[in-house]
């Protein structure tokens, strides 16, 4: 007994610094609607700075003092992110601002390193508490204690912040209807940058308090943000109870998990954010978004297919990079290859994103299962390339198939973060299963057939694969489906009253998808000669969400545009570089602000608005991205 | 004459509020129904249960002969049943037309899952409808630039699409300007009485219910209050006391209820 | 800097194709390009004292004359922590700077997949870190050849300490992976095979870089162990070693702990080191061995800093590729690997062989106790203990490698 009670006292000490961080974030989001990718690094710059403040200063006095300037000093990094960076995009589509911090992101990955050194650095014990205290004859450490005090008067501080001052209040009332706080004549502007500030304060102070429980490191803020997302979620989005709630669940099930399931800590957050989302589609405490105003009057250009001087164009470009062997040697046609396989995954995610409106954030998912199906076929069955390319995008539709029915319930960020869950879930089987994929040794020797052996032919291969699945994507698009699909998009109201089945039309399309996505996967595997389970995991996943975002949301197939420039900078930036996540950062938040379309908004700069055919429709952000 | 809709006994609550407490009520074919009534009357509740967005606590629906208590708004829509919205519901990423096209492509099993491009499919239906409601000229542009009014006409010409057999019309003119409002029940009104069709709407503007309705519904609180001809109910004393109670008068509950135009949203 | 030249040639190659192909076989004619991928902006902790390792041996080689009378130039590539971008690394390497052989990688499955890769290709591939045994063993083939003395060979030097005590109840610590999985499973093998009398009471898998460090240590407390094996590293340990100091886990408990000795790891512990378990390291502050002096000086000297572990191996790589090449007399893949069959080269812990039968080197390392001393974590009392007594048996080659 005295065993479970100091367990669960370990779990809340784990759940308090999480909660920290998660309110800062569902705070953000509830207000800005922005979905802060960099609240991992901001925690992580908190610890940082924290660590040196603590080093220099000394003392009890100066220990404490250290933390709390370190959280002061995160905030006003984070208030000046949002002034120069965020505040410019607030019009792009939604999302966009995910790209914006994903790109900060980056860069503090690489700038940490530069400051600070790669080296863990442990920093000090809190004055006051390093030791232990007796616990019904157990050892707690007293800092678990205090985390344990933190976590409920952080609630407490928050809870008379939002209700018992003007500012608070108005902050409620922003999340509960920003338009009409703007109506109110309140001034968007400085709301938004205090409450961004205020959040990150909150990522940073739970990122310094970690510093007595670990060492800090730059690797700490992928972690953070990651499973932050799923307590958000999980508590309901904007809801700072509701993230309390969600943080100690999660940090209780893991206490008590690891004791019957030693190996649950690896999944289980996931496990719990989908059971949730599944039983409650908007998180524990969360309340369905608001029907969101469209703005009529606001310029939209309907998509359009491409006339005849595009398909002329597009045809001219195909058969240049047809000719591509002729001059390019066999390290550039893998590249070419691999970037072609960008385009086909990043194309099946526009297709869900652009013309769903389907925001996913588990589309890795579908390529890792394809690269899985594949490798399995050849692994287990023996298959030759031709038949194990053709297990790729079934056992990724199947995955849609299974993983959609669920997902389509939800809506939203919900929806993303369920596609998110399904993804490490699928991801952790793949790592775990030692017996059957091999575990995190991967699966080796999956290597094409004497034809595709030589790079020009793969090259072709793949350039034949990224026509047809673009071309079929976009055609589909302008087909009765993606026509019904895009009128779920834009009003499910109106589609349901003539008849469209939102559900099942959304669950076809996450299925297609998926098989596409699977498709790039299983050739992917035959490109790299192996899988391992990063083929499914989040940056994977990630990567898919900056193409399609920098290529243009509001467009067909700008995804393709997108996946050549992230996926060739990328790679030509590794090959140059040991600091390539810096400037592919840095280009990423240039990009955001001086091209808030994406590349294939580019067009729009180049003609006029209301003329010719165009594939960006331009539509105002919210109706494009809904 | 035709009984298209017949709700019998409907009740609704949310949480302790009772919105809607057992109304009853009957539309016959080439009718112009109205339903009025004070904010928070339940006015929306009764369409949305009518069109299937909301189920019925108690009581039962029945469409062109159908149990529609339980039905889905697609299944509702497929009996023969049109709907527009207070707020426009239209798809704003689509051309005028193509919102037309999608409406009737979709109640087309033989084109909806064809492959090849939406193009011209049912286009010149689709132009037949806009051309009904006025919108012909405008068949190309973006449903995004559309002035309001423009909009409603635009889901009249959707809702259409099936050749429904009933028609519930949530706010057919709110946000128009007077002109237009009474051009848009005109039309409603002549269709109404060509194709046989049931019209049920919800009107604020008290000129356009008296001078388009064949027969008005008050309801207040959830009860049905008074049923009859326009005349009748003008001279109803509990529809006085509902509206007059409080001191104003039909033309300041105009005033009032009808957003400026544009400022709807 | 060799790799400068390397980069240049790169964005040549990115700008155009004919201008490149001309450099690439003017600059081939006078050096010999070895190519070499790790982790560097993933785990620079790790791979930057790797990297000046290596660099330190191409300095001393070129200094000596180069080999087969041309100068070694090294081209290097990050993989970004990903098995797929090391995969492009290394095409790039082969396909468009024509390097001799591939080296590097440190992740376990990064180095699988250059392996398989290298075997594809039909290249040489000399492994300097990966320690999953399934390199050498049951995914070995001729292609490939491994400098770090392998995961079985570290359990074993371990296994050998830990059936001295008399603890007789066990708990494992492992990272929730491949390679804590097999130093797991090498360990609780060797260990009961010595002591039939043991017993293993518990297990805790923390996800590698996420572990609940308290819930942990309060499991395994709960399970009365009298010692304990730990695996995980890194953040993870520096957590784990707090809340186990914290709530008296190690006290009265023998605790054996792989690799924890190695700078690299032990350092960010300070003066929270526990003192007395039993690791495999290296003190280079206390290493007896001649050869060892002299590159320590060497190291020194050129960075002012003290090496790591991965020093010393990036230091090996280099110099045992430069060994390969100069024996071949070629550097034609067969009668590279026909050279490196039995190959001796000297090494700052003394000679090392690669051995003829899986291509894994003799390098062994050391194994003593951690202490503290001027507030920094220490290895003391420790033994070199060289590869080839621990490594896996030739009869456990036969049975697990697949034929060539």
């Amino acid at each position: 007994m005295a065993f479970l009670i100091v367990q669960a006292l370990t779990g809340l000490a784990s759940a308090a610094s999480l909660f920290l961080i998660a309110s800062g974030l569902s705070i953000i989001f509830g207000v800005t609607r922005i979905v802060n990718f960099a609240h991992g690094a901001f925690t992580m710059i908190g610890a940082y700075l924290a660590y040196s403040l603590t080093e220099r200063l000394g003392g009890a006095f100066g220990f404490w003092f250290g933390l709390f300037a370190a959280a002061v000093a995160v905030a006003a990094i984070g208030a000046a992110t949002e002034i120069l960076l965020l505040r410019r995009i607030y019009k792009a589509p939604e999302l966009f601002q995910l790209l914006a911090t994903f790109g900060v992101t980056l860069m503090v990955q690489d700038l940490v390193i530069l400051a600070w050194g790669p080296e863990d650095l442990l920093g000090r014990r809190a004055p006051g508490f390093t030791g232990a205290v007796m616990i019904l004859g157990q050892r707690v450490p007293a800092y678990d204690l205090f985390l344990v005090a933190a976590g409920p008067v952080v609630l407490g501080a928050l809870w008379l912040l939002f209700n018992r001052t003007r500012w608070g209040i108005l902050v409620r009332a922003a999340t509960q209807d920003r338009d009409m706080v703007a109506a109110l004549g309140v001034d968007q502007k400085w709301l938004f940058t205090s409450v961004f500030a205020l959040g990150v304060f909150l990522a940073g102070l739970g990122g310094a308090l970690q510093i007595p429980r670990e060492a800090v490191s730059h690797s700490m803020d992928l972690r953070v943000i990651v499973e932050v997302f799923v307590v958000v979620v999980i508590g309901g989005l904007g809801s700072v109870p509701g993230a309390f709630l969600a943080a100690v669940i999660v940090s209780e099930i893991n206490a008590f998990g690891i004791l019957i399931f030693p190996k649950i800590s690896i999944v289980v957050v996931f496990l719990v954010m989908a059971v949730v989302l599944v039983v409650r589609p908007f998180g524990l405490f969360g309340r369905p978004e608001a029907a969101r105003r469209t703005t009529p009057g606001a310029t939209i250009r309907p998509w359009q297919p491409l006339g005849r001087a595009g398909r002329i164009a597009v045809a001219v470009l195909v058969s240049a990079l047809a000719a591509a062997p002729a001059f390019a040697g066999p390290y550039l046609l893998s590249v070419g290859a691999e970037i072609l396989l960008f385009v086909v995954f990043a194309a099946s995610l526009q297709f869900l994103m652009s013309v769903g409106g389907l925001a996913s954030f588990g589309h890795a998912a579908y390529f890792g299962l394809g690269s899985y199906g594949a490798a399995l076929a050849v692994k287990w069955l023996g298959a030759p390339m031709e038949a194990a390319i053709l297990a790729g995008p079934v056992l990724a539709g199947l995955g849609g198939i299974l993983f959609g029915w669920f997902c389509v319930r939800l809506s939203g960020v919900y929806f993303a973060m369920l596609t998110l869950a399904f993804a490490q879930i699928a991801w952790s089987i793949a790592f775990q299963w030692v017996a059957v994929t091999g575990g995190d040794n991967g699966i080796l020797g999956v290597w094409p057939t004497a034809w595709a052996s030589k790079p020009a032919a793969f090259y072709w291969l793949s350039l034949m694969v990224a026509t047809v699945s673009v071309a079929a994507l976009r055609i589909l698009a302008f087909s009765p489906f993606g026509y019904r699909l895009r009128a779920v998009r834009d009003s499910t109201l109106r589609a349901e009253a003539i008849g469209i089945d939102r559900l099942s039309t959304q669950w076809i399309a996450f299925a297609v998808a998926g098989a596409v996505a699977g498709l790039a996967g299983a050739l992917y595997a035959f490109l790299k000669g192996n899988v391992f389970p990063d083929a499914l995991a989040i940056p994977t996943s990630v990567d898919g969400l900056v193409m399609v975002l920098l290529g243009g949301l509001e467009t067909v197939s700008g995804a393709a545009i997108g996946a050549v420039a992230f996926k060739a900078l990328s790679i030509w930036l590794m090959s140059q570089t040991d600091y390539s996540k810096l400037v592919l950062g840095a280009i990423i938040v240039v990009l955001v602000v001086f091209l808030p379309k994406g590349l294939g908004g580019l067009a729009d700069l180049v003609r006029p608005s209301g003329t010719g055919r165009n594939d960006a429709s331009g539509s105002s952000p919210s109706e494009a991205a809904r | 004459m035709t009984v298209v809709v017949d709700v019998d006994g409907i009740h609704k609550s949310y949480g302790g509020v009772h919105a809607v407490r057992g109304v009853s009520f009957r539309l016959a074919a080439g009718e112009m129904l109205a339903l009025i009534g004070p904010n928070g009357a339940g006015k929306s509740t009764c369409f949305n249960m009518l069109h299937g967005q909301i189920k019925p606590d108690r009581g039962r629906i029945t469409i062109l002969g159908r149990d529609t208590t339980r039905l889905d708004p697609r299944r509702i829509w497929a009996l023969g049943v049109g709907r527009t919205f207070q707020i426009t519901a239209t798809f704003g990423s689509m051309t005028v037309i193509e919102n037309v096209q999608v409406a009737l492509v979709s109640a087309d099993a033989a084109l909806a899952w064809r492959l090849g491009a939406l193009g011209t499919l049912k286009r010149a239906e689709a132009e037949r409808l806009l051309a009904l409601v006025g919108l012909a000229d405008q068949a190309g542009r973006p449903c995004g630039e559309l002035a309001y009014g423009d909009l409603k006409r635009l889901e009249l010409a959707v809702a259409l699409s099936n050749d429904p057999k009933v028609l519930l019309m949530d706010e057919p003119t709110a946000g128009m300007a007077p002109a237009e409002r009474i051009d848009l029940m005109r039309l409603t009104a002549e269709i109404a009485r060509e194709r046989g069709l049931g019209v049920l709407f919800t009107e604020h503007d008290m000129d356009v219910v008296f001078e388009h309705a064949d027969r008005i519904m008050v309801l207040d609180r959830g009860n049905l209050i008074a049923e009859g001809s326009p005349t009748a109910v003008r001279h109803d004393p509990k529809v006085r006391e509902v509206y007059l109670g409080g001191g104003s008068t039909f033309a300041a509950e105009t005033e009032v209820a009808a957003p400026a135009p544009g400022g709807a949203q | 800097m060799q790799t400068g030249i390397g980069r240049r040639m790169v964005l040549a190659g990115a700008l155009g194709g004919a201008f490149m192909a001309a450099t690439a076989s003017f600059a081939a004619a006078q050096t010999i390009k070895i190519g070499e991928i790790n982790s560097y902006s993933g785990l620079p902790a790790f791979t930057e004292p790797y990297r000046k390792g290596w660099q330190l041996a191409v300095d001393e080689i070129n200094a000596a004359g180069g080999v087969l009378g041309k100068k070694l130039e090294v081209v290097s590539k990050d993989d970004g922590g990903k098995p797929a971008d090391a995969v492009t690394a290394a095409n790039e390497l082969v396909s468009s700077d024509q390097v001799v052989m591939l080296t590097g990688t440190f992740f376990s499955h990064i180095g699988l997949a250059v392996s398989d890769f290298a075997k594809q290709k039909k290249v040489l591939f000399l492994a300097a870190e990966p320690l999953t045994d399934a390199v050498t063993l049951a995914k070995g083939h001729k292609y490939v050849l491994r400098l770090r003395p392998q995961n079985y060979a570290q359990a074993a030097m371990l296994a050998e300490e830990a059936a001295k005590l008399p603890a007789k109840k066990w708990a494992t610590i492992a990272p929730n992976y491949e390679y804590g999985q097999s130093a797991v499973a090498v360990f609780k093998e060797l260990l009961s095979k010595k002591r039939p009398d043991i017993q293993w009471v518990a297990e805790q898998w923390p996800t590698q870089g996420k572990i609940e460090a308290g819930a942990v240590v309060q499991a395994i407390a709960a399970a009365e162990p009298e010692a304990i094996l730990n695996v995980t590293f890194g953040p993870d340990l520096v957590k784990l070693v707090r809340e186990g100091n914290t709530r008296g886990l190690f006290e009265k408990r023998a605790v054996a702990s792989f690799l924890t000795g190695e700078p690299e790891y032990l350092d960010p512990l300070k003066d929270e080191t526990p003192a007395g378990w039993i690791v495999t390291g290296y003190p280079w502050y206390d290493v007896k061995i001649a050869e060892h002096a002299a590159f320590l000086k060497a190291y020194q000297a050129k960075y002012n800093d003290y090496p790591r572990l991965g020093s010393v191996v990036g230091y090996m790589t280099m110099k045992s590729a430069a060994a390969i090449i100069a024996k071949a007399g070629s550097t034609d893949t067969d009668k590279m690997i026909a050279a490196a069959k039995g190959l001796e080269v000297p090494s700052p812990f003394g000679k090392i062989v690669f051995r003829a039968s899986d291509g894994q080197s003799t390098l062994g390392a050391f194994v003593g106790k951690t202490a503290v001393k001027d507030g920094k974590g220490v290895m003391v009392d420790s033994v070199y203990r060289d590869g080839a007594a621990y490594m896996p048996s030739e009869d456990m080659v036969k049975a697990l490698r697949p034929a060539d």
